[in-house]
């Protein structure tokens, strides 16, 4: 595979564009494999990356029933941030932060990584309190985190509602520099191309039906493509988890939620950061393409349709306007809808489990997209030495009955309030 | 918008309810001291993709709470009963 940069860029321009290769391989699937990855979303490919990278561990197939970039990878919201309060989340995110620093260079592909920094706006005394308490932890774990008061926040984000009849005032905000957002097709594609060039198979079209047992182990799957043996089988399919582990005798403590997220028409560069609103749950960012780029709250029930209700549809935007007036005639271009997993502590689950082949990776809630390199590095790490790696000890199957949870949002085992 | 036929009000928007989750999960005795049987309860869910009996109370009508039959792939609905009457 051909290395990309400015000299095969300048070199194909000169030659009409014409000699551009397929970004990866496109591969039938071979008899079996030592591991098996299912699911092409960004967890599973940057798994089967550095399976491959990082252990030397080649005979790999990731295993994708729609196309590369499809799932939650290509419908999520982008925002990139390690402001995590509690231990096991802090030092996780944070060794995100710094893969995602270093990705694009990693994957020879320009995943767009822009650190323009995210803030979190308080909205009382006591609230900034807690944010207080948050940004001492992230710095005492070496992670930045600024405090902002009210005319700091006014400097830097003017065009906020910072007027007399705001419905809840500003008092201040929470700011990680180095927070951000990046390309999220680019980083399936980069994922893709570069475990591809590692001589990963991707094998996009392909759906796993039920999985193949040997008295009490698993030793590969029946896909829409036939059966694929496997050494260890890796689950990584984002919203689908139940769905799957159900075929494979688990139970999960697992709801799948729908979340929406929906962009505007485009405007001239007015939004530098990524803002989110602390009164409420909602949060924006422009695109590259001038295009604001928002989310907020599930639809609130059990959901597997890819589409979105209006109810929220309307919810998010009264939340857009409080704490943005001036987009209120702003026109939406689209919304759309990503199934998830949603778990009792909204934190995910990286874990063996008592089937014996059976490795997974899901849970993800709504923030799991800033997880992906972690996530494919410390999935990689255990599914090659069949133990734990210690960055993810505390994402265990075991932690829901042990009582150690790690509940950022403080909402109990209700997935749909997380 | 979901509409969801209260057995006591009519059919009204989702939007009047709030979700209480999984209808199938059976709460253990008070006193039943068998940790398992309380993880079950209070974590492990089915997570059907297809039809769910799901608990919804009408907050903004009667205030009963109901148990929904709902496909969780069309959002169609297949029955609304009363949550007091399902239990013997
Ligand atoms: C609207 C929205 C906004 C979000 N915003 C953010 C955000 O701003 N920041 C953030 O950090 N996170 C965000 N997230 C969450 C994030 O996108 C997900 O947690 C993360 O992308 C999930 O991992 P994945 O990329 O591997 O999933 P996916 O890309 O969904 O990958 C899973 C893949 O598995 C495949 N699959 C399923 N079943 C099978 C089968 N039987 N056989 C084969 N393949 C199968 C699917 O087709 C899919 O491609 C958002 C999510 C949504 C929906
Ligand atoms: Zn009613």
């Amino acid at each position: 595979m051909s290395r990309y940069s400015v000299f095969s860029l300048l070199r194909h321009a000169a030659t009409g564009n014409r000699g551009w290769q397929r970004a990866w391989r496109a591969a039938s699937p071979k008899a079996s494999y030592d591991v098996v990855i299912i699911g092409g979303g960004g967890h599973g490919l940057a798994t089967a990356f550095y399976l491959a990278e990082n252990h030397g561990i080649r005979n790999v197939a990731v295993l994708e029933k729609g196309y590369i970039g499809g799932g939650n990878v290509g419908r999520n919201t982008t925002v990139i941030r390690s402001n995590y309060l509690l231990d096991g989340n802090t030092q996780f995110y944070e060794f995100s932060m710094k893969l995602w620093e270093g990705m694009s260079t990693a994957l020879n592909f320009n995943v767009m990584f822009s650190q323009r920094g995210q803030l979190v706006t308080a909205h009382s005394a006591d609230q900034l309190d807690t944010f207080t308490h948050r940004a001492n932890v992230m710095r005492s774990n070496g992670i930045d985190a600024e405090i902002l008061d009210r005319e700091a926040v006014r400097k830097l984000v003017p065009y906020l509602d910072f007027s007399d009849t705001a419905r809840f005032p500003i008092h201040g905000a929470i700011f990680q520099g180095r927070a951000g957002t990046a390309r999220h097709d680019a980083v399936a594609w980069g994922y893709a191309r570069a475990a591809s060039g590692h001589g990963v198979d991707i094998i996009e079209g392909c759906e796993v039906t039920d999985f193949v047992r040997q008295g009490d182990r698993i030793i590969g799957v029946e896909t829409t493509r036939g059966r694929i043996g496997a050494g260890r089988i890796g689950l990584a399919v984002a919203g689908h988890t139940s769905v799957l582990a159900q075929k494979a005798g688990l139970e999960l403590p697992i709801e799948s939620h729908l979340l929406q997220a929906f962009v505007t028409e485009p405007v001239k560069p007015l939004v530098d950061h990524v803002v989110a609103y602390g009164a409420d749950h909602f949060y924006l960012s422009q695109s590259d393409k001038g295009g604001l780029v928002f989310g907020g709250n599930l639809d609130g029930y059990n959901s597997y349709a890819q589409r979105g209700n209006t109810g929220v549809l309307r919810e998010v935007c009264e939340a857009a306007i409080a704490l943005m007036p001036n987009i209120s005639r702003l026109r939406l271009l689209r919304h759309w809808g990503g199934i998830m997993d949603m778990t009792p502590d909204a934190s995910p689950i990286i874990s063996l489990t008592p089937v014996d082949g059976l490795y997974l990776n899901g849970g993800w809630c709504y923030g799991g997209f800033k997880a992906t390199p972690a996530s494919g590095w410390c999935f990689a790490e255990m599914l090659a030495t069949g133990e734990t790696p210690a960055l993810i000890r505390g994402y265990g199957l075991g932690r829901f009955r042990s009582g150690h949870m790690i509940d950022e949002a403080g909402a109990g085992p209700f997935a749909w309030l997380q | 918008m979901l509409r969801i036929d209260c057995p006591c009000c009519g059919v009204r928007d989702h939007s009047e309810f709030r979700y209480g989750g999984d209808a199938t999960a059976e709460r253990p005795a008070h006193d039943n001291p068998d940790l398992d049987a309380w993880y079950r309860y209070v974590y492990v869910r089915a997570n059907p993709k297809g039809l769910h009996r799901e608990f919804w109370q009408h907050v903004l009508g009667c205030r009963q709470w109901l148990v929904v039959e709902r496909d969780t792939v069309t959002h169609s609905i297949h029955s609304v009963s009363f949550s007091r009457r399902q239990r013997a």
